[in-house]
C-alpha cells in the first residue's frame, strides 16, 4: 500500500516533470535559446566541481525550511502563500536580535537570533491565518497581500532605522543593514565553501514534521482539519484553532529560513535576500508531494535549477526569470496531474478517448498502406 | 489651496488610477460568477500589460506605427483570453485546484512577462502611450467635465463596460448560463447547458479583460513596462470582487475606493505632508484585507459552487 | 420545445450497459414504455436507477446498448437532446438554481427564448402560466425558488419540465420529501396526467408504486431482475424481489418501559444561514432506554436541531440540558466528553475523513484518549487493533484497515461511523437520517445496532424523513413542523395519515379523542 503509494507519486513528478520541461522548451524555443543546451547548463552546470554541489546544498536549506512549512499548511487545509513575507520578517528580526546583543556568547546569540527570526514569521504567518479563522478571509490573498507589505516595511527598515551607519558616511547608501558579530554565524560545514550548519538544521526539521504529521496527536488534528473540516468539527476539533497553529508554524519555517540566511549566507540583511524562495517553496513542497521525505530531495533538486538558471543567464542569455515561467508551470501541470490521477472518472474517459484515437490513427496507418 | 480644488485634485487621479482594476475586476467577476476563482488575473495583466507595451514599441518605426496602440491592445486581448483558456484547461478540464492553479499562472505570466521583456527590449523604454481625448462638450462642464471627460479612450471604454457587463449577467441568456453554471452547475447540466463550455468562455472573457487591463497600464498609466509594473494589482481586482458583492456596479465603487485612496496619498505628498514612501505603497495591500474582513457577511451572496470543479459523473 | 418533431409516443432501451469504475452500474438493461402507461422502476440504493436514468437524459453516455424513440435508434449527448425528443426527468435532488426565479429557471433551457442580446423572461412566464393552468399544477413564476417550500419546487419542477417538452416523465424518487398528504395529492395529479403522457416512476415505497403504476420492472445490482404487471403484484412479493432474499426490518418490539430522563430541550430557539429563526421554542425530553422519532418533512429545523445538539450552532435561547448540565453553546469537544453520540446527516463530510483510512476514522472523536495516545504521540498498535476488533464486530467489508475510507460504499461508511459512536460508550445517540441512500443489508444491520443499543438503556434520538423506519424503530415519535414540536405521541398511536397530517402542520384530529388516555410526553413542560 505504501510502495504503491510512494511509485504513483513518483509516477505523477515524472511525467510532471517532462511536461514541464516541454512546455518550457516552447518558450524557450521561441526567444531564440536552444533547448536542450539550456536543460543542459541548468542541470549538468552546477554539478560539475565540488563548489557548485556545495552552492545548490546553500541554496535548497531555505527552500527546504520553507517547503516543510508549506507542506505543513497545505496539509492542515490553508494555503500559504506568504512565505515572501515571512521570510524577510524573519530577516530583520534575526538580524536586529544579532545587533541588538553583540556580545553576548555564541551559545545564546545564535539561537536567539534564530528563534527571533522564526518567531516574527510566525506572526506574520499568524495575522493569514487569524485573519482566516476568525474573519473569514481568503488566506491566498491575505498572504498575497502580506507578501507585497513585508516588502514594504522591509524596504522602509533597510533604507531608514536599520540602515548601516558605514553606508551613509561612505554615502554609497546600498540599503543593507550593519554586519552580524561573527558569533551569531552559523558555522560552515565544508571549508572554503558557503555550506553552513542550516543544512544540518533543515535536515532535523524535516524529520520533526514528519513526525509532527504523522506521528502526534497534535498532527492527526492539524491533518483531519485540513483533509475535512467539516468531520473534524463533529469530531470535537477547533478546526479554526488549528488553522492558526498551521499558519503559525508555517510562517515560523519562513522566518527560520531567512535567519538562516542571514546567519549562514549574507551575515547581514541586504535587499533581495529572500530572491524568490518564498515562491520556489511553493512548488518545492508540492513537487515533494507535500511529504518531508519527498520535500527533501525536491528542494535540492530546485536549488539545481536556481543555479543553473543564473548559470544560463550568463552562459546562454536566458533571463533568470525563466526560473518563474519553469515553477509556474511546474505548478499547473502538478495540480492537473494530481486532480487527473484522484479522479477515476476522468482516466477512464482519457483511455478510452487514447484507445479511440489510437484504434483510429491504426485504421488510418492501414488504409494509407492499403 | 481650497478644499474643493484638493477634492477636485484628487477625482481626476483617481479615475485614471480606478480603471485597471475596474476592468480587471469585471472580467474576474464573469470567471467568479461562473464558479471558478481565477487568481492568475494578475499574471494575465502582466502578460497584457507586457503585449501592451511591446506591440506598438516594435512598430515605432514602421508604416504600422500609428496602428501600434490599437494592435497592442488586440494583443493584450488575445493573449489574455489564451490565458483564460490555459487556466480553462487545468481547472475546468482537469478541475484541479484553483487556488493553487491561479498561484502557477501568475508566476507563468509574471515570469514570462519578465523573461520576454529582457530578452527583446532589456532596458527601460518608453512608449508615447495613448492621449487623453477630452470630450467636446462635457469636458467643459465645471468639475465634473475634469473629473470624468477629459481621459483616453480606454478609461470611457471601461466606465462603458460596467453597464455593459450588468446587462450581459442579468439580461442576456449567456448571463442567465453563466450564473446559473456558478452556482449550481448540475441544475444547468440538466437543463441542457454545457457547464463546462460557459466556463471556458466566461474564463476567455475575463481574461481578455484582465489583458485589457495590463494593456491600460503599460500604455495608458505608466507609458512603459516593468517587472512590477502590476504590482499585485490582479490579486486587489479579486478581493474587489467580493468587496463588490459580484455586481458590476459594486466592483466600481470599490475600484473607485481604492484609486481615491491612491490619489489622496499621492496628493498628501504633493501638499507636503511627509511620510514614508513606502507606507504610501502600502496602502492598498492593506486596505484589501480591511476591506476582505468586511465583506465576509457577503459571501453568502456569491455564487456557491464558487472554487468548485463540476464532475457530471460525481455522485452526491 | 421542437414541435416539428413528432411526439414521443414510444421510449425503447436495449441491452444498455454502463460500467463505472469498480461498478458495474448497468448490466444490459433492456425496457420499454409507451405512451398512457406509467412504469414503476423499482429497485435498491445503488441498483443502477439513477445511473440508467441519467443515460436516457443524455447525462451519461452508455458503454453498450440503443435507445429507440419512436422506433428510430437516438444518440443524446446532453439532457437538452433527450428534451428535443420529447423527454425530461425530475431529479430527487431539484435541479432548480435557488438564487434565480422560477421563470430564470426554465428560460435557461428554454432556447428559443434565447435571442442574441436579450433574453424573454416574459415569454418564460407565459409559457408557465399555460401549462400550469393547463396541468393545475399552480406556479408563481416570479417567484424565487429560495422562497418555495419542498412542494411547491417540485410542483416547479414538474411544470418546468413539461415547459420543456416533454412527453415522457421520468421521476426520480418523487415524494421522498412530501409528507404523506402531499405525495397521495402527487400521485392523483399523475394519475391525471398519464393518460396524455408517458411516465418512468422510480421509487423504492412499493405502495405507491402499486397505487400509481401500469406495469413494474425490479432492478438488482444493475440488472432487470422482474417485469410485470404491477396489478397481478403482491407490495410483499415486489420486495423480495428486490432485494433478492426476504429482508424483514427489525422492529421496536419494546415494552414500553421508559427510564430516566436523560436529554431535555426547552425551548430551543436557533438561527438558520439565512438569519432566520429557524427553532423557535422547541421542547423535547429523550429517556434513557428508548428511541425516540423524530419526524418531519426535511427544511422544518431537523438540521439546525441535530447542528445545535452537537454544538456547531450557536443556541439563542433555551436549554439542552443533558445529565443535569446545560449543553447550550458548548463546544463539540465538551458535548462529547458529556457523553453525547452524534450520526451526522452527511456521512460523506460529516461523519468521516474520506481521505483518511478506516482505523484513523474509528478514533476521529478518542485519538486524544489515553487508549490511542501517549505523551502526545499516537500509539499506533492500539490503533490498529481497536479497527481490526471493530471491523468484526461491526462487519465493516473494506480490504483492509489502512484503506481510504471514502472509497468504501455509502453502507459501509454508516457502519464506521455507528462503530465509532457506539464502541465510546455513550450515554444518547443522536442519529441523523442513518440509513439514507443505503441498501436494504446494510440498513437492517443499523437497526439492529441501534435497537440493541436501547436494550442496554441508550437514549435514540432519530431523526429521519423515512417514516417507515421511524414507526418501526421509536418508542415515541415526536413531529416537528416551522421549529417547533407539534405534538409527541407513543409509536403504537402512530400511523401513517395521523403523522402525515402533523407533519403538514395541521392540528391532530384524533387528539381530542384520546386526550385522556394519554398524557402528551410532548405537554410536559407545558
Amino acid at each position: 500500500m505504501n510502495r504503491n503509494k510512494v511509485l504513483y507519486s513518483g509516477a505523477i513528478i515524472l511525467a510532471v516533470t517532462l511536461i514541464a520541461a516541454l512546455l518550457v522548451a516552447l518558450v524557450l524555443f521561441s526567444i531564440g535559446a536552444s533547448p536542450l543546451a539550456t536543460y543542459k547548463t541548468i542541470l549538468t552546470g552546477p554539478l560539475s566541481d565540488l563548489f557548485g554541489v556545495t552552492e545548490v546544498l546553500v541554496r535548497s536549506v531555505p527552500l527546504m525550511l520553507v517547503a516543510l512549512g508549506i507542506a505543513i499548511s497545505f496539509r492542515s487545509g490553508i494555503l500559504n502563500i506568504g512565505a515572501e513575507g515571512q521570510i524577510q520578517m524573519g530577516v530583520i528580526a534575526s538580524t536586529a536580535m544579532a545587533l541588538a546583543m553583540p556580545h553576548a556568547p555564541k551559545a545564546i546569540l545564535l539561537p536567539a537570533a534564530l528563534m527571533a527570526g522564526a518567531l516574527a514569521g510566525a506572526v506574520w504567518g499568524g495575522i493569514a491565518g487569524w485573519l482566516k479563522a476568525k474573519l473569514q478571509v481568503n488566506e491566498i490573498l491575505s498572504t498575497v497581500m502580506l507578501n507585497y507589505i513585508a516588502a514594504q516595511v522591509y524596504t522602509f527598515l533597510l533604507r531608514g532605522p536599520m540602515l548601516d551607519p558605514n553606508e551613509l558616511e561612505t554615502g554609497s547608501g546600498t540599503p543593507q543593514s550593519m554586519r552580524l558579530p561573527e558569533l551569531a554565524f552559523l558555522d560552515t560545514l565544508v571549508p572554503g565553501t558557503r555550506i553552513h550548519m542550516g543544512l544540518i538544521l533543515a535536515l532535523v526539521a524535516a524529520l520533526l514534521v514528519w513526525m509532527l504529521l504523522w506521528k502526534t496527536t497534535l498532527g492527526y488534528r492539524m491533518r483531519t482539519a485540513g483533509a475535512g473540516a467539516k468531520a473534524a468539527r463533529y469530531a470535537g476539533i477547533p478546526v479554526e484553532r488549528y488553522l492558526i497553529v498551521a499558519m503559525l508554524m508555517a510562517g515560523g519555517f519562513a522566518g527560520l529560513a531567512g535567519a538562516v540566511e542571514v546567519s549562514g549566507v549574507h551575515h547581514r540583511a541586504i535587499e533581495g535576500i529572500s530572491s524568490g524562495y518564498g515562491f520556489a517553496g511553493i512548488v518545492v513542497a508540492l513537487f515533494g508531494a507535500l511529504h518531508p521525505g519527498g520535500i527533501v530531495p525536491s528542494a535540492v533538486f530546485f536549488g539545481i535549477l536556481l543555479i543553473g538558471a543564473d548559470m544560463t543567464q550568463r552562459s546562454a542569455s536566458v533571463p533568470a526569470n525563466m526560473v518563474l515561467v519553469l515553477q509556474g508551470v511546474i505548478i499547473l501541470s502538478i495540480v492537473s496531474a494530481q486532480s487527473f490521477l484522484r479522479n477515476p472518472y476522468a482516466q477512464e474517459r482519457f483511455f478510452r478517448w487514447f484507445g479511440r484515437f489510437s484504434s483510429s490513427a491504426r485504421k488510418a496507418g492501414k488504409g494509407v498502406q492499403s | 489651496m481650497s478644499a474643493g480644488l484638493m477634492i477636485y485634485n484628487v477625482l481626476c487621479l483617481a479615475v485614471p488610477f480606478s480603471v485597471a482594476l475596474l476592468l480587471a475586476a469585471l472580467g474576474e467577476n464573469f470567471n467568479q460568477r461562473a464558479g471558478v476563482f481565477n487568481l492568475g488575473c494578475d499574471g494575465i495583466m502582466c502578460m497584457g500589460a507586457f503585449l501592451g507595451f511591446m506591440v506598438p514599441f516594435s512598430l515605432k518605426a514602421t508604416p504600422w506605427a500609428a496602428y501600434g496602440n490599437l494592435l497592442g491592445i488586440g494583443a493584450a486581448l488575445a493573449v489574455g483570453a489564451a490565458m483564460g483558456v490555459v487556466f480553462a484547461l487545468v481547472t475546468v478540464t482537469f478541475r484541479a485546484s484553483q487556488g493553487i492553479a491561479g498561484i502557477g499562472l501568475q508566476m507563468l505570466g509574471w515570469g514570462l512577462a519578465g523573461t520576454l521583456f529582457r530578452h527583446f527590449v532589456g532596458g527601460v523604454t518608453g512608449v508615447e502611450g495613448m492621449a487623453a481625448i477630452a470630450i467636446p462638450g462635457l469636458s467643459k462642464i465645471p468639475f465634473l467635465g475634469g473629473v470624468l471627460f477629459n481621459h483616453n479612450a480606454l478609461t470611457y471604454t471601461a466606465l462603458l463596460l460596467v453597464p455593459a457587463c450588468w446587462f450581459l449577467l442579468y439580461k442576456t441568456p449567456w448571463g442567465l448560463k453563466v450564473r446559473a453554471v456558478g452556482t449550481h452547475p448540475r441544475a444547468a447540466d440538466t437543463m441542457g447547458i454545457h457547464v463546462d463550455r460557459i466556463r471556458y468562455q466566461a474564463l476567455m472573457l475575463g481574461g481578455a479583460m484582465a489583458g485589457l487591463a495590463g494593456a491600460y497600464l503599460s500604455l495608458c498609466q505608466a507609458k512603459m513596462f516593468s517587472d512590477d509594473l502590476v504590482a499585485g494589482r490582479g490579486f486587489i481586482a479579486v478581493a474587489l470582487v467580493y468587496f463588490g458583492r459580484w455586481s458590476p456596479l459594486g466592483i466600481l465603487g470599490g475600484a473607485l475606493l481604492f484609486s481615491i485612496a491612491q490619489s489622496f496619498q499621492l496628493s498628501m505628498q504633493v501638499w507636503g505632508i511627509k511620510f514614508p514612501y513606502e507606507f504610501a505603497v502600502m496602502l492598498p495591500y492593506v486596505l484589501v484585507i480591511v476591506v476582505l474582513a468586511l465583506a465576509r457577511k457577503a459571501r453568502q451572496l456569491g455564487p456557491t459552487d464558487l472554487g468548485k470543479p463540476y464532475n457530471r459523473e460525481m455522485r452526491f | 420545445m421542437t414541435p416539428s418533431l413528432e411526439p414521443i409516443s414510444e421510449l425503447k432501451l436495449e441491452g444498455i450497459t454502463k460500467r463505472f469504475p469498480g461498478v458495474l452500474a448497468c448490466d444490459g438493461i433492456s425496457l420499454q414504455v409507451r405512451r398512457g402507461e406509467v412504469l414503476a422502476l423499482v429497485g435498491e440504493n445503488g441498483a443502477g436507477k439513477t445511473t440508467l436514468m441519467n443515460i436516457i437524459m443524455g447525462l451519461y453516455r452508455p458503454d453498450s446498448g440503443t435507445i429507440h424513440v419512436n422506433g428510430e435508434e437516438v444518440h443524446f449527448h446532453s439532457p437538452g437532446d433527450a428534451y428535443a425528443r420529447g423527454i425530461g426527468m425530475v431529479h430527487q435532488h431539484f435541479m432548480l438554481v435557488p438564487n434565480m426565479t422560477v421563470a430564470e429557471n426554465l428560460a435557461l433551457g428554454l432556447k428559443e427564448l434565447h435571442h442574441f442580446m436579450n433574453l424573454d423572461i416574459k415569454g418564460a412566464a407565459k409559457r408557465i402560466r399555460e401549462v400550469s393552468e393547463r396541468y393545475e399544477l399552480p406556479v408563481n413564476p416570479d417567484a424565487y425558488i429560495w422562497q418555495l417550500s419542498v412542494g411547491e419546487q417540485q410542483r416547479v419542477e414538474l411544470v418546468k419540465t413539461l415547459c420543456l417538452g416533454a412527453r415522457l416523465l421520468i421521476l426520480d424518487e418523487p415524494t421522498s420529501a412530501l409528507t404523506p398528504q402531499e405525495t397521495d395529492d402527487l400521485i392523483v395529479r399523475l394519475q391525471r396526467m398519464a393518460s396524455e403522457l408517458a411516465i418512468i416512476f422510480i421509487s423504492h415505497k412499493l405502495n405507491e408504486v402499486k397505487a400509481l403504476s401500469d406495469r413494474v420492472s425490479i432492478l438488482r445490482h444493475g440488472a432487470v431482475v422482474f417485469n410485470g404487471q404491477t396489478a397481478n403484484h403482491e407490495p410483499s412479493e415486489l420486495a423480495a424481489l428486490m432485494t433478492g432474499h426476504d429482508v424483514v426490518l427489525p422492529r421496536n418490539e419494546g415494552s414500553g418501559i421508559q427510564g430516566e430522563p436523560l436529554l431535555s430541550v426547552q425551548n430551543l430557539c436557533v438561527r438558520g444561514d439565512r438569519g432566520n429563526l429557524v427553532l423557535d421554542g422547541l421542547s423535547l425530553e429523550l429517556r434513557a432506554g428508548e428511541v425516540l422519532g423524530m419526524a418531519g418533512v426535511s427544511g422544518n429545523g431537523q438540521r439546525e436541531f441535530a447542528d445545535a445538539l452537537a454544538g456547531l450552532r450557536p443556541v439563542e435561547s433555551g436549554q439542552i440540558l443533558f445529565g443535569g448540565k446545560d449543553l447550550a453553546n458548548r463546544t463539540p469537544r465538551e458535548i462529547i466528553h458529556a457523553g453525547m453520540g452524534y450520526v451526522p446527516e452527511d456521512r460523506q463530510t460529516e461523519g468521516i475523513v474520506p481521505s483518511f483510512s478506516v482505523k484513523d476514522n474509528l478514533i476521529l472523536k478518542d485519538f486524544a484518549e489515553p487508549r490511542f495516545s501517549k505523551m502526545a504521540f499516537l500509539r499506533k498498535k492500539e490503533i490498529d487493533s481497536n479497527a481490526e476488533v471493530l471491523k468484526e464486530r461491526f462487519d465493516i467489508r473494506c480490504p483492509s484497515t489502512s484503506t481510504a475510507t471514502g472509497s468504501l460504499s455509502g453502507g459501509n461508511i454508516q457502519k464506521v461511523i455507528l462503530a465509532r459512536e457506539i464502541s465510546r460508550g455513550p450515554k444518547a445517540l443522536v442519529a441523523v437520517y442513518p440509513t439514507r441512500g443505503i441498501d436494504m443489508g446494510a440498513q437492517e444491520f443499523i437497526h439492529e445496532q441501534l435497537l440493541a443499543r436501547r436494550r442496554e438503556g441508550i437514549g435514540i434520538l432519530l431523526i429521519s424523513e423515512e417514516l417507515e423506519e421511524v414507526m418501526n424503530l421509536s418508542d415515541r415519535i415526536a413531529v416537528i413542523y416551522k421549529g417547533k414540536i407539534l405534538k409527541v405521541l407513543p409509536a403504537v398511536e402512530a400511523t401513517r395519515e395521523r403523522l402525515g397530517i402533523l407533519m403538514a402542520g395541521l392540528a391532530d384530529p384524533d387528539s381530542p379523542g384520546d386526550a385522556q388516555a394519554e398524557v402528551p410526553a410532548g405537554a410536559a413542560h407545558e
